[in-house]
């Protein structure tokens, strides 16, 4: 049997290689996604190892709470006479401090250099033969007072040599160094595309604000010392805001940012191919389906044959299994192939990821075909348990197809169960109390997944209607060819269903995002409409929300032209024992924004003082605050201030500028080092006009990260971030719509098949070849559209349901993004049946009417 | 030489001249037809009988220029059918030749009345109604027009097929086997319907058939034995054609 099933699957290869395909795109993207991010983690490890390769130990600040990793708050440092006496140990060989932060170079054009979304690094080099220093120097010397060395990546791409000035931005506005050397990180030509820029130490420390201050100090032992007892010494003399880690937990604690983002990217990235994996589930079982009605005859001799229902059953599944294993093992060198062109697409956007080798993984391979193999035998199973049905009699039979299910008199209530079931764990997972984030995901994956499987069940209910209105143009324009493609596409109501499905459920998934952008797109525009008070401008980082130095502000506060200036300092403190993002306001702000308040008035943001606070009325409720409520606050700094409660504001949906407690400026800076605006809103004379403008654009001049912009830019600009995480999901979801493409070019050729002797009169009686591709081409574009109508219509009900759950939300109806994606169904019918057409119309019409 | 302009009475409406089909090539080709002329004129039933491998259905297929002949040249309607690529053949049938199926070869989601018209359809043209009404009333389908394909008998199926083949009032109609699948009394009423065909509306009408009763109806009998015409018998009955095959296959 197993040898009629294998040769059963060589007399059909065609068909065979269009269903694994189904099963090929999602094991490419599970494996490509774990080569990615192996080798992306690994080079990452190295290079963080590379770093602290020369210390045994590192001494740096600790922050009162553990920091959410944005620039806006930071450890404190540690004062510069700490160093003398760790030198001063026994355990001690040697000891070296550092200072770094972020240091923008600037280009010959005067603009930020930055590549991609990469970092810039600056650090101080106390001594650049030191063991702890991890650059190489390729050329000049190392800096000296007033001088600068930057990596050889970014010397060479924007032609800087040694001997040149650079423009260097930190903490104050653009200083000019002299270009002392150019340097190399260990083997890496790049590290991910950031600059590095280092300085001697007392530059740094003024660059960055931290005079008499240091970051971390290097630490070597005496040989004989071990790392447990150079840690012990240390501890011994540590004031309570230090810490002192071996250079292996330290190189660990450097990588955490990097590697939970890598997690992160490989967890998104995993779900996506999951998703392209279940339609693809759906595509093969569609597949097997119509092969198997095809086959029923041949079954069916082999059952009168003496063939077991067993042996039929294994015969199905056999050939499933041989189809899923190529597949998966195609798809995993394809996701090799992936990896490596996404490390070079990331180079071509600028964002160079360190790339010591594509790493491939024991468990990438497992996981990958494992993946494969399993969806292409689970959705074997319905089609092959048909299969054993077929009665021994159909061998005889003219036309003999295969029996109904048992439980096909089930079929409807069944499918609006499962669909019933599934809305109830997705709302459930909405909106269920007491769910862990992990719960959340769980019900909601459980539940689209129900969803997905009874809507797919139940559409067959849908087919005939929905054929019928969607034909009806072609049917009118196209004459014979549209309504023989209208009849063709209701004929088979299930085949018709499920081929539609497999698009379904991409555009479904589609139509969601579409959904959430449009929502928060609109929700924010009014709040920011609505919050938008007495200000002209708004002065943000290019990037539109990193915090940036405060000196920005205080730069524009004199331009000619500047009523006021109204800051948002923003940063992480702590309160009732949990770490959240507070604000401070000065004075100015008051007039900047239009609140709603619960108690307090608009005064209070200008009447806050020493110790006034004002929260938002969540947090208030959460923690019963009323007006005259104490809270103590302990900054990033491990300093404490106890505050007192003297308004309540109601935000908009869309959020505020606002944290969820906002103190005044003066009081911030003071409890802060290095405080960062979010943003600043300025109002002048005049309100918006070119001159003033150009008088804000020329005091920042020298601050190449901060940009000017009215409301509506500011607006945009905010926005604007949304549209490219928009646009990486609709590429990453593209993948499942392409799934869903072979599936209905696989539908398409198996129906022409089937179709043979209809095609061949057809054509006898006088049908040309173009107008039966026409009518194979309307009947995949019906079938593509039954599918994107279910699917946006999915898509919106599943993004009304997240919306109404997301407190900072309102649903917003994508009517541009309907059409579009209405559209892109109907190019999804074309472009499938380009192929299954072109047979169709070149069929020997003598042999397809002979055909049997 | 070039046809004549068909006119009634007149000319051939389809001719074949010294055609000969030869499929595969070298040691193993076989000769299908080997040199076939014939004439079919204006309102002639002709029905093509001979054993298995005579090569009838051939020559069928060539006449309605669904195959090409080796050698040799066919007209249909004053057309060469030699001379025409794909569209123009597919035009040519489109226009002048109807077809009856042995299996009727109807599409099972299309009503008996849509299945009737379909080859109007096909065209962009729309059914002269009293005509169509006329052919349904005539063929005995006019209360189950609705009906789909899969709720009619095999007889009344066969009915549908000759009403489209008729509809679109063709130069000739070709049958193949139309009688083949059907029990001798539906057979019997099917053949009285072609035999009206011509007799009502002066259908030209070519017939393949190995059944001497259905050849009996044919106004000419044309026997076919190793690819040639060896034998023709004016309208006969079916004992002396029977006779007649007896005579070449024995």
């Amino acid at each position: 049997m197993t040898k009629v099933a294998l040769r059963g699957l060589l007399g059909r290869k065609l068909r065979s290689v269009l269903t694994a395909f189904a099963i090929v795109l999602g094991v490419a993207m599970v494996s490509g996604t774990f080569v990615l991010t192996d080798s992306i983690d690994s080079a990452f490890d190295a290079i963080f190892t590379e770093v602290r390769q020369g210390s045994d130990a590192v001494i740096s600040g600790k922050a009162a709470f553990d920091l959410n990793g944005n620039a806006a708050s930071s450890a404190p440092t540690l004062d510069e006479s700490l160093l003398e006496r760790v030198r001063g140990l026994p355990g001690v060989a040697q000891a070296e401090p550092q200072v770094n932060g972020e240091a923008q170079l600037i280009g010959r054009n005067g603009k930020a250099v930055v590549f991609g979304g990469a970092p810039n690094l600056g650090f101080s080099i106390a001594n650049g033969a030191s063991r702890f220093n991890p650059l190489t120097l390729v050329e000049g010397s190392w800096p000296k007072e007033g001088e600068v060395v930057v990596d050889k990546s970014t010397a060479g791409k924007k032609h800087f040599a040694v001997g040149d000035t650079i423009g260097v931005q930190a903490e104050g506005p653009v200083v000019r160094l002299r270009i002392s050397g150019i340097v190399k990180f260990g083997s890496v030509a790049t590290l991910g595309g950031a600059t590095l820029a280092g300085f001697d130490l007392p530059t740094a420390q003024r660059l960055f604000d931290k005079e008499g201050q240091v970051d971390e100090i290097a630490v070597a032992s005496r040989s004989g010392v071990s790392t447990g007892a150079l840690l012990a010494q240390i501890r011994e003399i540590l004031p309570p805001t230090a810490q002192v880690r071996s250079a292996t937990q330290q190189a660990a604690e450097d990588a955490k940012d990097t590697s939970s983002f890598i997690s992160f990217l490989r967890d998104f990235l995993l779900a996506f191919g999951g998703v392209a994996l279940f339609v693809g589930s759906f595509v093969i079982a569609n597949s097997l389906s119509i092969t198997i009605a095809q086959q029923t005859r041949e079954f069916a001799t082999l059952r009168t044959l003496g063939a077991s229902r067993r042996q039929v059953l294994g015969s199905v599944v056999v050939e499933a299994l041989v189809v899923g294993a190529l597949a998966s093992v195609t798809g995993l060198f394809l996701g090799l192939a992936l990896a490596k062109g996404l490390f070079e697409l990331f180079d071509v956007v600028g964002f160079t990821l360190p790339n010591s080798g594509l790493l491939f993984e024991t468990r990438t391979v497992v996981v990958a075909l494992l993946a494969g193999i399993v969806v292409t035998l689970a959705a074997s199973l319905r089609p092959a348990i048909r299969a054993t049905r077929v009665p021994p009699i159909a061998a005889v039979r003219e036309g003999a197809t295969l029996p109904e299910s048992r439980f096909a008199r089930y079929r409807t209530p069944g499918s609006a169960v499962l669909t019933a079931l599934g809305f109830g764990a997705l709302v459930y997972g909405l909106f269920g109390s007491g769910l862990g984030t992990r719960q959340v995901l769980l019900w909601l994956g459980a539940g689209a997944l129900l969803v997905f499987f009874g809507i797919a069940l139940l559409s067959v209910r849908f087919v005939r209607p929905l054929a019928t209105a969607i034909g009806w143009p072609a049917a009118r324009v196209a004459g014979v060819a549209g309504w023989l493609a209208r009849d063709n596409a209701k004929r088979n109501p299930q085949r018709t269903a499920s081929t539609a499905a497999a698009l379904m459920i991409g555009l479904a998934l589609v139509t969601l995002v579409a959904v959430l952008a449009a929502g928060i797109t609109s929700t924010f525009r009014n709040s920011v409409e609505k919050l938008w008070g007495g200000a002209d401008y708004a002065i943000t980082a290019q990037n539109n929300f990193s915090p940036i130095p405060t000196s920005a502000a205080d730069a524009v506060a004199d331009a000619p032209g500047v009523q006021a200036v109204g800051n948002v300092r923003t940063g992480e403190a702590k309160a009732f024992g949990k770490s959240f993002f507070a604000t401070a306001v000065n004075p100015a702000a008051s007039t900047m924004f239009r609140l709603d308040w619960d108690a307090g008035s608009p005064e209070v943001l200008a009447s806050l003082g020493a110790n006034g606070a004002f929260v938002d009325n969540d947090y208030a409720k959460d923690h019963h605050l009323r007006v005259g409520s104490p809270i103590e606050l302990t900054f990033a700094t491990g300093l404490r201030r106890s505050f007192v409660v003297e308004g309540i504001f109601d935000p908009p949906a869309g959020g505020s500028p606002f944290g969820k407690v906002t103190i005044s400026q003066s009081t911030w800076d003071r409890f802060n080092e290095n405080p960062r605006n979010l943003y600043s809103f300025v109002r002048m004379r005049g309100g918006q006009t070119e001159a003033n403008q150009r008088a804000l654009d020329r005091r920042l001049a020298s601050f190449p990260n901060a940009k000017v912009s009215t409301r509506e830019q500011f607006i945009d600009n905010q926005i604007s971030g949304l549209s490219s995480i928009l646009n990486i999901l609709y590429v990453l979801l593209a993948l499942s719509v392409l799934v869903s493409l072979f599936g209905i070019v696989n539908t398409l050729v198996l129906t022409v098949f089937e179709r043979t002797r209809e095609l061949g009169m057809l054509r006898a009686i006088g049908m040309t070849r173009r107008q039966v591709r026409r009518m194979i081409r309307y009947e995949s574009v019906i079938t593509a559209l039954i599918g994107g109508v279910l699917g946006i219509v999915l898509g919106v009900v599943l993004g009304a349901l997240l919306v109404a759950r997301v407190d900072f939300i309102e649903f917003a109806f994508p009517t541009g993004s309907v059409v579009v994606f209405a559209a892109a169904a109907i190019v999804v019918g074309l472009l499938a049946a380009i192929f299954p057409a072109r047979r169709a119309s070149r069929l020997n019409v003598l042999q397809a009417l002979q055909y049997e | 030489m070039t046809a004549a302009p068909v006119t009634e009475g007149a000319g051939p409406v389809v001719s074949a001249h010294e055609v000969t089909r030869r499929y595969g090539q070298g040691e193993t080709a076989v000769d299908a037809l080997r040199g076939v002329s014939l004439e079919v004129r204006p309102g002639e039933l002709v029905a093509v009988m001979g054993p298995s491998g005579s090569g009838k259905s051939t020559l069928m297929h060539i006449l309605a220029a669904l195959d090409r002949p080796t050698s040799g040249r066919v007209f249909v309607a004053g057309q060469e059918v030699g001379s025409l690529d794909d569209t123009g053949v597919t035009l040519l049938r489109r226009r002048h030749i109807g077809f009856v199926f042995q299996f009727y070869n109807l599409l099972p989601m299309l009503t008996a009345e849509e299945n009737v018209v379909l080859p109007l359809s096909i065209s962009g043209r729309q059914a002269d109604r009293d005509f169509l009404e006329n052919l349904l009333e005539r063929v005995g389908l006019s209360d189950r027009r609705k009906h789909r394909p899969s709720e009619l008998s095999g007889g009344q199926q066969q009915r549908v097929a000759i009403a489209r083949a008729l509809v679109s009032k063709p130069t000739i109609v070709l049958a193949d086997e139309p009688t083949g699948n059907l029990d001798s009394t539906t057979g019997h009423e099917i053949l009285d319907l072609l035999r009206a065909a011509t007799e009502d509306y002066g259908q030209t009408l070519v017939m393949v058939t190995h059944d001497s009763h259905a050849a009996a109806i044919a106004d000419r009998v044309l026997f076919l034995a190793d690819g040639r015409i060896v034998d023709s018998l004016p309208r006969s009955e079916p004992a002396e054609i029977l006779a007649a095959m007896n005579r070449i296959s024995p």
